[in-house]
């Protein structure tokens, strides 16, 4: 399969980036590829321009940054396996990356391509919401802080704006937390993806593939915040949720399955 | 056309291409080195699996600008000086492969992963395979291989 015809660019510093995103609306930015590539060969995207990212210095590194762990949004999926400050401040974010695709996606696939892309199914998506992160973009008027809860905007849509570049992802330090997903195999997508960590003292959770965006399970941490027990709570895992029906599940199923993996993430939480 | 400079088995490489041009295209027909399959297309198989700057990738869902400024290894660039790598050399004693389709890139694939991991458990190489497929199903041989790889040192 080959891609409709585009222009390619490649931008030098996050200002450049910018500046190239601004002089067409049909360019996008490429990181990793491993959303946006595939998307080109099927011909569902069809960009005039694209501003390749994945070179710039400086947008690859996980760092404490006080109470915070700051994350570079091209830090590779394999990156964020192996670091040292993510295994002893949010392991979870380790954890899930490492379900990601494959070794070789992983070798180039990006945390923030995979959360710009917006994939209802994203396994960073959940994992990112559960944390209560917030991510950091840079666009013509200078730098923003967008909540995580406030990103995902619908399927495959995010709060950035045309010109603006997710530069960081900030979460708290959360020591524990569990990522659950049930797929038919390692390349598929989740069918479910179950996120859950404690959070401030609070037991949130967080689904992938029950919706148009990656969600947050209120329906449960709100019965956790009752006094339910993780049984009682996981079985309202479906409340407000409007899962999709495909070739791999229907929307019985992925409710079913949610309500049986959180209660299992609660269960190892 | 964007102008890209890459290294591909040790050999500078430099040429006006399509942004367009996926690298296993590249490589396949504009440099000849056809070793590198094109199975799915899609991200799935790794039958395409090279090495860019030493990591496995899958050369269908990489353009060849990104590989600008590169280091490429393909499985014609493993053998040094007309022996085998101990990859292939594993994979060729222990028959780990049936059509042989998908085998340039299971040993690229492993290549890379003995050098993130040089002596994996089963479970290891199992999961550190994950990105290929073998439609023989010839799995058992070649997780044999890459064991015998890496007590050979790979």
């Amino acid at each position: 399969m080959i891609p409709a015809a585009f222009e390619y660019a490649r931008a030098g510093s996050v200002e450049e980036a910018i500046e190239l995103l601004g002089r067409d609306e049909d360019a996008k930015v490429l990181a990793g590829g491993h959303s946006l590539i595939p998307a080109l060969k099927l011909r569902i995207a069809r960009p005039s321009v694209l501003v390749d990212i994945g070179r710039l210095e400086g947008l690859s590194y996980v760092r404490e940054d006080g109470d915070v762990v700051a994350i570079g949004a091209l830090t590779r999926h394999a990156a964020l396996v192996r670091d040292p400050v993510l295994a002893a401040r949010c392991p979870l974010i380790a954890h899930a990356a490492e379900l990601v695709g494959d070794p070789q996606v992983r070798h180039l696939g990006t945390i923030g391509g995979s959360l710009a892309h917006a994939d209802p199914a994203s396994d960073l998506g959940a994992v990112a919401l559960v944390l209560d992160g917030e991510l950091v973009a840079r666009g013509p008027n200078g730098e923003r802080t967008i909540p995580m809860t406030e990103f995902f905007t619908g399927p495959f849509t995010n709060a950035l704006g045309p010109q603006e570049l997710l530069t960081e992802i900030r979460v708290p330090t959360v020591e524990r937390g569990v990522y659950l997903k049930y797929q038919r195999s390692v390349r598929d997508w989740a069918t479910v993806g179950v996120a859950a960590a404690v959070v401030d003292g609070r037991v949130q959770v967080g689904l992938a593939s029950m919706g148009a965006t990656p969600l947050r399970a209120s329906a449960v941490e709100e019965a956790l915040a009752g006094g339910a027990s993780p049984a009682d709570a996981a079985a309202r895992a479906g409340d407000g949720t409007e899962p999709p029906a495909d070739v791999n599940a229907s929307s019985e199923y992925r409710a079913h399955l949610a309500r049986v993996l959180v209660r299992r993430a609660l269960e190892q939480l | 056309m964007t102008n890209v400079a890459l290294t591909v088995n040790g050999v500078r490489h430099e040429a006006d291409v399509e942004p367009r041009l996926l690298l296993v295209y590249y490589l396949r027909e504009t440099l000849g080195l056809k070793g590198t399959n094109v199975g799915c297309d899609t991200s799935s198989c790794g039958a395409c699996t090279i090495l860019v700057d030493g990591q496995s990738v899958k050369s269908c869902t990489l353009l060849t600008a990104q590989a600008d400024g590169s280091d490429v290894t393909t499985i014609e660039g493993l053998a040094a000086d007309g022996e085998l790598h101990p990859v292939q050399q594993a994979f060729h004693e222990q028959h780990a492969l049936q059509c042989g389709y998908c085998t340039p890139g299971f040993v690229m694939a492993t290549v890379s992963l003995l050098q993130e991991n040089p002596s994996p458990s089963e479970e290891e190489i199992r999961h550190g395979l994950e990105g290929n497929l073998c439609r023989c199903t010839g799995y058992h041989n070649i997780v044999r291989a890459v064991e015998a790889a890496a007590r050979a040192g790979a």
